[in-house]
């Protein structure tokens, strides 16, 4: 059986020191590894930031993909073939600007698959620019004044639109985070994670220590239910979204067990041979 | 030749298509050889629509230049389409709504006022006025009263015996008032029958292209509803699931695109289907395909552009974009299927083609040729042998035996064409990988040999693929000619008519028509083309893009004249006619 070591590759992440996607990368490769996948099984297909860079660094197969299309990508993988365990990761900007509108309609679908986001509050990769997730009157390069938008509600919208599990971690708390990957993992349907992930290079404002001072944790609370899909907007609602834990959790099927074309046997696997005598009815089925 | 040519015009939404529909389907299931094309608008109700059907006695590609007869459901059909009548045209018109029929004088059409509507009320409902005119036409070509029933029958069974019975009802109003009035005015060519007696397939472009990626193994298809695109969806949606085929209605043509270059990643033969607006979303991972070496299939039928353009019209505008579109440089195949049944064929060659060079392959069609429903010989496409060709992956063995680490997706070789791995094999980790990475591919890298290495191993893929043996179709001799006519994809058969034309004057004449693009063929091109006096390039666009290509590629810029065409009609044969008339003038006037 595979361990986290396997999970590993040579080389070494280039994300700076501090950086809060190693935690995500560490989190992950135990949470799978933890589950007894071995790595020709699981994909991780990213988006283009400092995040992306993670399909490079985790050890099962992998897709650098557009930026703002993990999502789009990691449909197509997990229909092409439905037995891998899918992961789709990459930053705010990736997943909440650019490709946001991929979000609710991998949401809408229920696409089996685990959906990672490194939410830093800023842009990294291309050196520090405000993003869709960063608080209003954030000032960065681009928005020297304090940014004029409001920040961008997606586990909100992702709740909405009914997703089927949805859960935030920090990268603080690499255990926690662990545990909410190994459930989103084992989740059949669409995960959102969204993981506060600091930059520490870019982003003075959102740092541990900022994070470590206003997230709670929903562990803490007896009395939460995530089965109540309100209560998860409450929550979010109360907290101003600063807050770790399973928000919401819902069994429902996966598309790839309901949508047309649905089959037990992974499209990858399928013969491709169809019999002369098929091909011949179906072209007669033209006249 | 003896042919027959019909139209039914009116406003849309009032059964003008099913009226085609019914005598298209009627004529080819009786043997005959049939075309039909639409015309329509981008509106629901209202504004002119026609459906045009031409009964040849050989199979044929186009709908004809000309009109035997026409019926006219308002006057706006006559003010549209009295000009193609010919003379001695049949112009049948619903005198129920007009009382004389408007159009310039000089023409002599036999004129056949038919009160449709209110036989078709008589009936039951005006509805039924496309029963009524069905009616008429078989009375006035020779076919028999009842030729309609049957398909009656099947379309309108399920709704009960009283909807059928009230359009037999409807049908033979029509046949009796057309048969004593006017009598059999034209006459239909002999019908050529399948072997059991039964019609010919009765396919669209789009069909073809959907049955060929079912039969080379397509097994995913994410598209966004574009006309005329959209039917490639509904064949797939009809065929796909059976043999485990997936069909997603994708949030927008960007994810489509991305959604099938993933589960082509994933082993899964993938292709998405658009047109202009939609293709020029798939921009960005066109490169991405390129760069990753994932394989891809993408069906481009194009219509008018720029922008929404003329989105119920046909144009061949998109060339440049698929030739040059993204960013960056990638290698890329092209196919310009010129028929049915090279839809079918080339839609399943995409496949292996993707898979050898593991690249993007964009199958090229237009309205024209996607959306004509065409009598096609069973034999013709039933005789196409389709093969799987996955020879570029990696097996499981070679994996097994190679160990952990050793195999490097991105290896540069010879040919340039590195075995590609799939995720679930063992031993066979990599990362596809949009930026530019090593052979390893496990990691992204920005030194410059690499670089080199990893482009040129790229570009040099397609070296081995004869485009020159399979990317065109020539007809004429071949040392020299007077004129040699050049086109690409759908319009091949009114480009082939008017060089039959020609030669019946005595012109020798050429007649090239490229069946691949991209990469072209350009030795062949050369030498078809050297022999040439003068060259006409037929194209349905405004600035002669192909004839670009072929002057950048070949040369002959000295004897390259454009005949274009882009109000969003496909060609007539006189249109080509005559411009090969005014093209010795036109090079005349360059030597001047
Ligand atoms: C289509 C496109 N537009 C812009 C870029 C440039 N770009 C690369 S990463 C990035 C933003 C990264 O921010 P985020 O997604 O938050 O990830 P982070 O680097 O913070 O992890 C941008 C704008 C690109 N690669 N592609
Ligand atoms: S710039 Fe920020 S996000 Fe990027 S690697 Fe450095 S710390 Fe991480």
């Amino acid at each position: 059986m595979a361990t986290m070591k396997d999970f590993r590759t040579e080389n070494k992440p280039t994300w700076c020191p501090g950086c809060g996607d190693f935690a995500v990368l560490a989190a992950l490769q135990k949470a799978v590894a933890s589950l007894g996948l071995e790595p020709e099984e699981v994909v991780c297909v990213s988006g283009i930031g400092c995040s992306g860079k993670i399909a490079q660094h985790f050890g099962g197969y992998g897709f650098h993909s557009l930026h703002g299309r993990s999502l789009p990508t990691a449909t197509g993988v997990k229909l092409g073939n439905q037995d891998l365990t899918v992961i789709a990761a990459g930053g705010d900007g990736d997943g909440y600007g650019i490709g946001m509108g991929h979000l609710v309609h991998a949401v809408r679908r229920n696409i089996d698959l685990t959906y990672i986001v490194m939410d830093n509050q800023i842009y990294g990769l291309t050196t520090g620019q405000t993003s869709p997730t960063s608080k209003k009157g954030f000032r960065s390069k681009t928005s020297p004044e304090g940014a004029a938008e409001e920040p961008v509600k997606a586990v909100e919208t992702a709740l909405v639109n009914g997703a089927s599990f949805v859960a935030q971690a920090f990268s603080g708390d690499v255990k926690q985070m662990t545990v909410l990957f190994e459930e989103a993992v084992r989740h059949r349907g669409f995960s959102l994670i969204n993981c506060f992930s600091p930059c520490v290079t870019f982003n003075k404002v959102n740092t541990y220590d900022w994070f470590r001072e206003n997230v709670i944790r929903l562990k803490d609370r007896e009395e939460y239910d995530s089965g109540d899909r309100d209560a998860a907007l409450s929550v979010m609602r109360k907290t101003h979204g600063l807050v770790t834990g399973i928000l919401c959790r819902e069994e429902r099927p996966a598309y790839h067990e309901v949508m047309t074309g649905a089959h037990s046997v992974a499209a990858s696997k399928m013969d491709l041979n169809i019999p002369r005598e098929d091909m011949r009815e179906i072209f007669h089925s033209f006249r | 030749m003896p042919q027959l040519t019909w139209k039914v015009g009116g406003a849309q939404g009032e059964g003008i298509d099913s009226t085609g529909e019914i005598f298209a389907t009627t004529l080819n299931r009786l043997g005959f050889y049939v075309f039909s094309y639409r015309h329509f608008m981008s509106l629901i109700k209202g504004g002119h629509t026609n459906y045009k059907v031409r009964v040849t006695p050989s199979q044929s590609g186009y709908h004809g230049d000309e009109l035997d007869l026409l019926i006219a459901f308002d006057q706006s059909t006559i003010d549209e389409n009295w000009k193609e009548l010919s003379e001695g045209g049949v112009l049948i018109y619903d005198s129920s709504r007009i009382s004389s029929p408007d159009f310039p004088g000089d023409k002599n059409f036999l004129l056949c006022p038919v009160p449709i509507t209110e036989m078709a009320k008589e009936a039951g409902s005006s509805i039924m006025r496309n029963m009524v005119a069905s009616g008429v036409t078989a009375a006035m070509v020779g076919l028999p009263r009842h030729a309609f029933d049957p398909l009656i029958v099947e379309r309108f069974g399920k709704k009960g015996e009283k909807v059928v019975a009230s359009n037999k009802v409807a049908i033979q109003a029509g046949y009796d008032f057309a048969l004593k009035r006017f009598g059999q005015r034209k006459e239909l060519p002999q019908p050529q029958p399948e072997e059991d007696g039964g019609g010919h397939l009765f396919l669209s472009g789009n069909e073809a292209v959907a049955l060929g990626a079912l039969a080379a193994g397509c097994r995913f298809l994410a598209a966004y509803p574009i006309t005329p695109a959209t039917e490639i969806m509904y064949t797939a949606l009809n065929h796909f699931p059976q043999y485990g085929g997936k069909v997603v209605q994708a949030e927008d043509e960007i994810a489509a695109c991305i959604m099938a270059i993933g589960a082509n990643y994933a082993g899964t033969r993938a292709m998405t289907s658009t047109s202009g607006p939609g293709f020029t979303l798939m921009q960005e991972s066109i490169g991405l395909s390129g760069v990753t070496e994932t394989p891809m299939v993408i069906v481009n039928v194009m219509r008018s552009g720029p922008g929404t353009g003329l989105p119920t019209k046909t144009e061949q505008s998109d060339l440049n974009e698929m030739l040059y579109g993204t960013h960056g440089e990638i290698p890329r195949i092209v196919l310009t299927p010129t028929t049915v049944t090279e839809c079918f064929r080339y839609a399943a060659e995409a496949f292996n083609l993707a898979e050898t060079y593991q690249c993007p392959v964009i199958l090229a069609t237009d309205l024209f040729l996607g959306m004509s429903k065409q009598s096609v010989p069973f034999e013709e496409i039933d005789g196409v042998q389709v093969r799987i060709e996955r020879a570029s992956r990696i097996g499981d063995a070679d994996l097994a035996a190679m160990g952990n680490g050793e195999y490097r997706r991105y290896r540069v070789t010879e040919s340039g064409i590195s075995p590609r791995s799939i995720p679930g094999q063992k031993n066979g980790r990599f990362v596809a990988m949009s930026n530019e990475h090593d052979e390893g591919a496990t990691e992204e890298i920005e030194d410059s040999r690499n670089r080199v290495e990893q482009m040129s191993k790229r570009m040099r893929k397609l070296d081995g693929w004869d485009v020159d043996a399979f990317g065109y179709v020539y007809d004429g001799p071949e040392e020299s000619t007077e004129i040699t006519l050049v086109g690409f994809g759908s319009t091949r058969a009114q480009i082939g008519e008017a060089a039959a034309r020609l030669r019946e004057r005595g012109v020798k004449t050429g007649h090239l028509q490229l069946r691949a693009v991209k990469p072209f063929p350009e030795t062949s091109v050369c030498r078809l083309l050297s022999g040439a006096s003068r060259i006409v390039v037929v194209e349905n666009n405004s600035t002669g893009q192909l004839a670009e290509v072929i002057r950048a590629r070949v040369g002959f810029h000295d004897r390259i004249t454009h005949c274009l065409k882009f109000d969003g009609d496909p060609f007539t044969v006189q249109e080509i006619l005559n411009h090969c008339n005014r093209s010795q003038e036109v090079i005349n006037g360059w030597r001047r």
